[in-house]
């Protein structure tokens, strides 16, 4: 058996009553709870996993609910890969001293030696036979009504039967077969649909409004409901206001709209910006060092989630209650955030998850969810549907800001970094609703709430700084941190957070030292990494990917022509070219990628994501004629127990291929009058004909290391091992994203 | 308003609305079939695919008028959890998915492409694909599920 954990998780102090999360209403039914919702990622099988185990109950006796505000735990928000590392983790603890206490009561009714009950698909068993009671006969005995000790014995790895097993998705059949699954399938008798006509800025007042001219597009009966900078258009037939809502914006005039600079598109404008500045890690190098230094910039343009379907929520406002279904990753937070926008009681309103487009972070759900929430207390009793329009959710929904990060090391006298310092330049990665009253229509609302303070968790897991600090064993780190207040557009969390620039940033540079150095990119980093997982995954990757260099032993002494102050900087590399191929043997294949002829290359990238979650290692192969295609991509990743072996797989994947995305196509494009990227061909991205060939390995999945989050693991190395091989094949590195035709091109021009 | 006659999943109906409604209105809306779903309204995501006389259409921009008494098929047509279609066996087989807002309109490209062309290359069904949009990353998965399809169709009538 694992030992017990020191302390009570705070999900079990904030939610501690064992009967918030399981109760077992009927016979041959368990009812488990979970304030997680399925986002796409899986986490529903897998916390049926973990609940059968912990229980002893077969996974089909298992009814999950998940998301409710009137219902389930409040687990706060779905997201930060957290759900099994944290969630899971909780829930475990629960389900194992729910059976504790069963089978205590059980040995002190019918006189039974403790040490020889267990229970098999929810019936007690003595010796290993089948007994007469089970959870629903000594139900009525065992009063779940109490506090959560967390002192239950959670059965090892060797004892699970469900846990570790690639069981099937429980919400892919309704996918699969076009069952009403999602929120946007909902339908409610009498229910209006709703559009909103969004202010173009925040504080952005309206002067006027030509409702005739809207009304004449509406070809049936349509409301225009106002308030204040509130507008919204209504009606029963969603064709009709779907239309209207499309020309609506051009019969509206706007106060307070102020041009914003297109230029800021790019991140470099970050750098001039005033920031609030914070210092974490290492007190400052001595400056007076004799020191061989090196910096280089990398950069990245705001992301959107582009999710594949715009956001959608459901309201009614009746008998002074409030109900709201909603794809927010937060029911919890998302409710407190409308019930200061209402001026409602909080016990007025309740916020259920329905199952959306995947949202991979802070999309325009929550803000759907309060523009159907503020129609439906204005018409009391009528069920008002809201469904954003794409170009609405590109255009306003709050995207993952730009960033610039820049490494600076000193180097030993072997090439490696004694002193790094990871400087990130970034607007805030979180404004979720929760924490600040962060919706567009509270904004839109009279007497609007003051602007939320930008923000920055601390590290770890930190924000725009989150893996700033390097895994590797470097005598002295620190991360600068300019957070920016101002930003042109809205900004919030997605995938990654600033994991995916700072990883970026630190595994190409990592690559750039090794090349000065005139090793080989796997021993070098393995020459400065001791922590054997991290490890492990590295050698993994490097094996799958036939990396030539792996039995090359580690360091093997610093080229002696490398010494003196420089920089790695816009020159590109100066150093000698690669002594040791990475790819595949055949060394890098250099045709002319400018005219004809195509140019291959490989390259590997390494982090633990947050530096607290899954160790994931990569390996990318690319063939660039003026573009770049990715080709090949090889993952190693251990996150401990692995809940679901297959899920876990398929989130290393998706992750894989939403980066490849980000890292060849994505940046959210700007004009005067802010995103201008607001459909599919100005928002690129991955097609099903440029995704590469994905391999992932799992690392130590059956162990009785705890559980850790993976879904947000592959992005970062990803991106950062696609920029390595990108560098390879041309011989000059590019370190701005996304990595277009124009900066190949570039970048050859240099080489 | 004159109904409008048309064969939506073998089922001859006639459709109340205007003219110019979206074929995807249509079905979510007018017939319930909620199956095929909305993604851009712009014919650029796939979200909305249909079958139109067999060819593969995107609903969204398919006005109501330009398919009177023509058949269009949609997922709920495709099969059933007790009757799956090959394509939809495949998927649960191949775990191929993640949020799912996808798979209907990419299962219905998928259905056009195998009736041409029953043992298409991997790269011929990523093509045929490259008109539907999956954001989850779920691409390497679904292109198995269709190999795999395409193969147990293959077997089936051969059989």
């Amino acid at each position: 058996m694992n030992t017990n954990p020191p302390t009570l998780p705070p999900l079990l102090l904030d939610n501690p009553r064992l009967d918030q999360w399981v109760s077992f209403p009927e016979p041959g039914h368990v009812t488990v709870s979970t304030g997680r919702v399925e986002i796409g990622q899986g986490v529903l099988t897998a916390m049926r996993q973990i609940a059968a185990d912990e229980l002893d109950v077969a996974p089909e006796q298992i009814r999950l609910q998940t998301g409710d505000t009137d219902l389930t735990p409040n687990e706060g928000y779905t997201a930060g890969s957290q759900s099994i590392q944290f969630g899971g983790v909780a829930l475990r603890l629960v389900c194992a001293e729910v059976r504790g206490l069963f089978l205590d009561h059980a040995a002190a009714a019918f006189g039974y030696a403790r040490a020889d009950l267990a229970v098999r698909d929810g019936r007690v068993t003595r010796g290993g036979a089948p007994t007469a009671h089970d959870y629903w006969s000594l139900a009525a005995g065992v009063d779940l009504a109490r506090h959560a000790t967390g002192r239950a014995p959670i059965k090892d790895a060797s004892e699970h039967r469900v846990v570790g097993q690639s069981a099937p998705r429980v919400d892919l059949a309704a996918k699969v077969f076009g069952a009403p699954i999602f929120v946007h399938d909902m339908a409610m008798e009498g229910m209006v649909h709703a559009r909103i006509v969004r202010q173009p800025r925040r504080g952005a007042t309206i002067r006027a409004v030509d409702e005739a001219a809207i009304r004449r597009a509406a070809k049936a009966s349509i409301e225009i409901l106002r308030d204040g900078n509130f507008l919204a258009i209504l009606g029963a037939d969603e064709t009709t206001v779907e239309a209207v809502a499309a020309v609506a914006p051009g019969h509206v005039a706007w106060d307070g709209v102020d041009p914003i600079n297109p230029a800021q598109e790019e991140a470099r404008w970050l750098l001039q910006q005033p920031s609030i500045d914070r210092v974490v890690g290492a007190p400052p190098a001595d400056p007076a060092q004799v020191a061989i230094r090196r910096e280089a910039t990398y950069t990245r343009m705001h992301i959107a989630h582009a999710s594949i379907a715009p956001s959608c929520a459901m309201a009614l406002y009746e008998g002074g209650h409030l109900d709201v279904w909603t794809h927010t990753q937060g029911v919890y937070p998302l409710k407190a955030a409308l019930a200061r926008t209402l001026k409602l009681d909080p016990s007025a309103i309740s916020v259920r998850h329905v199952q959306g487009p995947g949202c991979y972070g802070h999309n325009g759900a929550d803000d759907a969810a309060a523009d159907a929430a503020v129609i439906a207390v204005r018409k009391p009793g009528i069920p008002v549907r809201v469904r954003w329009r794409r170009e609405e959710e590109f255009g306003f929904e709050p995207v993952s800001p730009a960033m610039v990060t820049t490494v600076h090391a000193i180097l030993d006298g072997a090439g490696r970094p004694s002193d790094w310092t990871t400087e990130i330049w970034s607007g805030r990665h979180s404004s979720r609703p929760g924490g600040g009253g962060n919706l567009l229509a509270a904004e839109a609302l009279p007497d609007p709430p003051p602007a939320p303070p930008p923000t920055e968790s601390s590290n770890p897991p930190g924000a725009g700084t989150r893996n700033g600090e390097p895994l590797y064993d470097f005598p002295a780190k620190r991360i600068h941190h300019h957070l920016i207040a101002e930003t042109p557009v809205r900004t919030s969390s997605l995938r990654g957070l600033g994991a995916t620039l700072n990883v970026f940033a630190i595994e190409s540079f990592m690559d750039e030292l090794a090349l000065e150095a005139g090793l080989d990119p796997v021993a070098y980093r393995l020459s400065v990494l001791a922590d054997p997982r991290a490890r492990a995954v590295i050698e993994k990757v490097a094996a799958m990917s036939g990396w030539p260099t792996l039995d090359n032993p580690p360091l093997p002494g610093l080229d002696p022509g490398i010494t003196g102050e420089g920089r790695v900087g816009a020159g590109g590399p100066t150093a000698p070219q690669l002594t040791l191929s990475p790819a595949g043997g055949e060394g890098r294949v250099r045709g002319s990628a400018a005219g004809g002829g195509s140019t291959k290359g490989r390259g590997i990238a390494f982090a633990r994501y947050k530096n607290l979650a899954a160790y994931a290692a990569i390996v990318a192969e690319v063939e660039i004629e003026e573009i770049v295609r990715v080709t090949r991509v090889w993952c190693a990743a251990d996150a401990g127990l692995v809940i679901n072996p297959d899920g876990a797989k398929n989130q290393l994947e998706g992750g894989t291929v939403q980066a490849v995305s980000w890292a060849l196509k994505e940046g959210v494009r700007l004009d005067t009058a802010g995103i201008s990227s607001r459909d599919w061909e100005t928002y690129p991205v991955l097609r099903f004909s440029e995704v590469p060939q994905i391999e992932v390995e799992l690392v130590g999945a059956v162990s009785d290391n705890p559980p850790l989050g993976i879904g947000e693991a592959s992005g970062g190395p990803t991106v950062a091992a696609i920029g390595n091989a990108v560098a390879h094949a041309l011989g000059a590195r590019i370190r701005d994203l996304p990595l277009t035709r124009d900066r190949v091109m570039a970048a050859l021009l240099r080489a | 308003m004159q109904p409008i006659p048309l064969t939506v999943n073998g089922n001859a109906v006639s459709v109340s609305a205007d003219a110019d409604t979206p074929l995807l209105d249509v079905l979510r809306n007018h017939l319930g079939l909620v199956g095929t779903r909305f993604g851009c309204g712009a014919e650029q995501c796939g979200s909305c695919m249909v079958l139109i006389d067999g060819n593969p259409e995107k609903s969204c921009g398919t006005a109501l008028s330009t398919v009177v008494g023509k058949a269009v098929l949609t997922i709920e047509g495709l099969g059933t959890p007790e009757h799956p279609h090959p394509l939809q066996q495949a998927f649960l087989d191949e775990q191929a998915g993640q949020c799912g807002y996808c798979l209907s309109g990419i299962l219905i490209s998928a259905k056009a492409l195998l009736d041409k062309n029953p043992s298409p290359s991997r790269r011929e069904i990523a093509i045929a694909l490259d008109d539907n949009i999956c954001r989850c990353g779920s691409h390497p998965r679904i292109l198995r599920a269709i190999e795999r399809a395409a193969l147990s169709m293959r077997e089936g009538s051969a059989r």
